[in-house]
């Protein structure tokens, strides 16, 4: 077993051929158990933003459902050797959404709790925004938007090069996909056939500055994927049926990239930020906190 | 008589000769045939990832690869790596991942195509970007010495090339080169020119038309602006007390502004900037380039002339 910090949720762990190089192992968790993971993430989610005042809280709710169930039973993984040659990859091209990260990567003892404490903090590993140079764990230095499925793609043709079957997992936000880059690598990818490379699109439905409708319409998104070549599916990114269902999708899809559409909410579990533009990028005040903490069950009203 | 060559056919050779590395890999974006990195994928095709024409994506691609162990070589013209200069900004130079970039058919001497082509600010922007090495040939032999040390050198690079031939200035020695140190190609005690790319054979040119009038001048190959070779100048204003950059690039930002930077801060001397005057070429003959944008060699001369007399 790899998967260090494993005390209170590992049920099983299943062994897995990994090409010719290794035995890697990773683990699996009932959906109970990941439900409760991301609940715990969703706490330190708004705890970093929170003591920082600053970050991004409303994409890191959305993603995190995903995140979550993608790192506790796909992820093949050594929290303890981050490193390992022979590691999937987890890029997130949506690199301002690292609270959510920082928090998964917290919860799977990548780094610590204490860690989440330097998030946007002088000297801190949890950079503003994702950065392999800081922080154990984060496969690609994001943060500025369009770049991550570029990257990954670099990353899938270099493990086809090595006759490995690591595969590339990148998430993109919807908003993002308003970068010409990444239909350069949609392109790319579909010409090249990379069928590790398996992205996952959190279809939160808010940017920066207002809903996507309102600051460009991106109509019928899942056409444009197929139309690129792309095998799409569709799915509730807060239902973790549908998100086991969706991981499935990507996993048993080999012979061509793939990309699942997870419809999600901003800011999904605390009440005063879903589907409100305001919380994209701002902290919650000393009341909002207190009653994140209500909703997420930490204290008692 | 001097044997003509484009620094592009350095390059080309240089990336077929580092092919026994596995781990050497080439990123194309459908200029292939202009860069000549054509050869290695010829030979190499399962090593060579076509990435169409996306220069954007073409970096990034390189920085997963590069992130992954392996040493890739993306090419395209000069002008269009600057399309992605903010790929090479955040997903190259920030993480430190050696991706080797080069920009070929750069400077106002790639000619006929016009403005739109010529590169004259490639060698500026790059310079700005922590971590990146910065080079720009002046002939095939250099280009491909230079080439063949970055396998080894653990941090990205631009270098630009040319599309036109030049003269070959380093036959047979090859092994001088190295990254980071200028090369004296003339000495003189009177000025000292430093130069990179096509200018370099222009301002030996100019250093000919000086003796005529009993002016003699060192010459200096800076083929690498970043990191700059600060002790060879530093020598060179001991030796002849005024300086002259030549260029085939912006005045501003480029090797005038490099050799500026370290002479007001460290060593002050008398510099004149020999470059493009802040404009936009034009459609011309790589020599008519030289001649209406004032920077050939007569230009380069009369510079001496100037940065001697505030002696």
């Amino acid at each position: 077993m790899t998967f260090v910090n494993s005390k209170k949720i590992t049920k099983a762990s299943k062994v897995v051929g990994h090409g010719k190089f290794l035995k890697a192992t990773f683990m699996t968790m009932e959906i109970s158990e990941i439900k409760e993971f991301a609940r715990k993430c969703r706490v330190e989610i708004i705890k970093m933003v929170y003591r920082a005042q600053a970050g991004h809280p409303g994409g890191s709710l959305s993603e995190i459902d995903l995140i979550s169930a993608l790192y506790t039973t796909r992820m093949r993984v050594k929290p303890n050797d981050p490193k390992w040659a022979d590691r999937d990859r987890f890029i997130l091209s949506k690199g301002h959404a690292s609270p959510g990260m920082y928090a998964v990567l917290a919860e799977m003892g990548f780094i610590s709790h204490t860690d989440l404490k330097s998030y946007r903090v002088l000297g801190g590993v949890c950079q503003g925004h994702v950065d392999m140079k800081w922080c154990p764990g984060v496969d690609f230095s994001a943060g500025s938007l369009g770049m991550g499925l570029s990257f990954g793609m670099g990353c899938a043709v270099a493990a086809r090069l090595e006759d490995s079957d690591r595969r590339i997992f990148v998430m993109l936000g919807d908003g993002e996909i308003q970068e010409g880059s990444i239909w350069e690598a949609a392109m790319a990818a579909r010409h090249h056939e990379l069928g590790n490379l398996k992205v996952i699109l959190d279809r939160n439905r808010i940017q920066n500055d207002d809903f996507c409708e309102v600051q460009m319409r991106m109509f019928d998104i899942p056409a444009k994927w197929k139309a690129f070549g792309w095998s799409v599916k569709e799915i509730d990114g807060h239902n973790m049926n549908e998100v086991m269902e969706g991981l499935d999708f990507l996993e048993q899809t080999n012979d061509g990239p793939s990309i699942l559409i997870a419809h999600t909410i901003k800011g999904a579990g605390i009440s005063y930020m879903e589907n409100n533009p305001s919380f994209h990028g701002a902290a919650p005040n000393d009341e909002q906190y207190k009653q994140a903490m209500i909703e997420l069950g930490e204290v008692s009203a | 008589m001097t044997r003509m060559a484009a620094t592009r056919d350095g390059y080309g050779q240089a990336l077929l000769d580092l092919a026994e590395n596995p781990k050497v890999v080439v990123l194309e974006a459908d200029l292939g045939k202009s860069t000549k990195s054509l050869h290695f994928r010829k030979a190499y095709p399962d090593r060579t990832i076509s990435c169409g024409i996306s220069e954007q994506n073409m970096l990034l691609v390189g920085a997963g690869l590069a992130s992954s162990g392996y040493i890739p070589f993306a090419s395209t013209f000069a002008i269009f790596t600057e399309r992605a200069f903010e790929q090479m900004r955040n997903g190259v130079a920030r993480p430190n991942l050696a991706v080797h970039l080069c920009g070929s058919h750069g400077g106002t001497h790639t000619g006929t195509d016009g403005s739109s082509a010529q590169s004259i600010e490639d060698l500026a922007i790059f310079r700005t970007l922590p971590n990146v090495v910065v080079m720009h040939p002046c002939d095939d032999v250099s280009t491909k010495s230079l080439t063949m040390q970055l396998p080894e050198l653990g941090k990205p690079s631009y270098m630009r090339t040319a599309r036109n031939k030049t003269p070959v200035m380093y036959d047979g020695r090859e092994s001088e080169i190295k990254i980071g140190k200028g090369m004296i190609l003339r000495e003189g005690n009177d000025a000292a020119i430093i130069a990179c790319g096509v200018m370099v054979s222009e301002s030996i040119k100019a250093a000919e038309l000086l003796s005529n009038d009993g002016i003699s001048v060192t010459v200096v190959d800076m083929h690498t602006l970043k990191p700059l070779d600060t002790d060879l100048i530093k020598s060179l204003v001991e030796r002849c007390g005024v300086i002259v950059t030549a260029e085939d690039h912006n005045i501003i930002g480029g090797l005038g502004g490099a050799v500026a930077e370290y002479l007001s801060s460290k060593c002050p001397a008398p510099l004149e900037i020999v470059g493009v005057k802040d404009r936009f070429g034009e459609s011309g003959q790589s020599d008519e380039m030289l001649e209406i944008l004032e920077i050939s060699s007569p230009f380069i001369a009369d510079a001496v002339k100037r940065a001697i007399d505030r002696k």
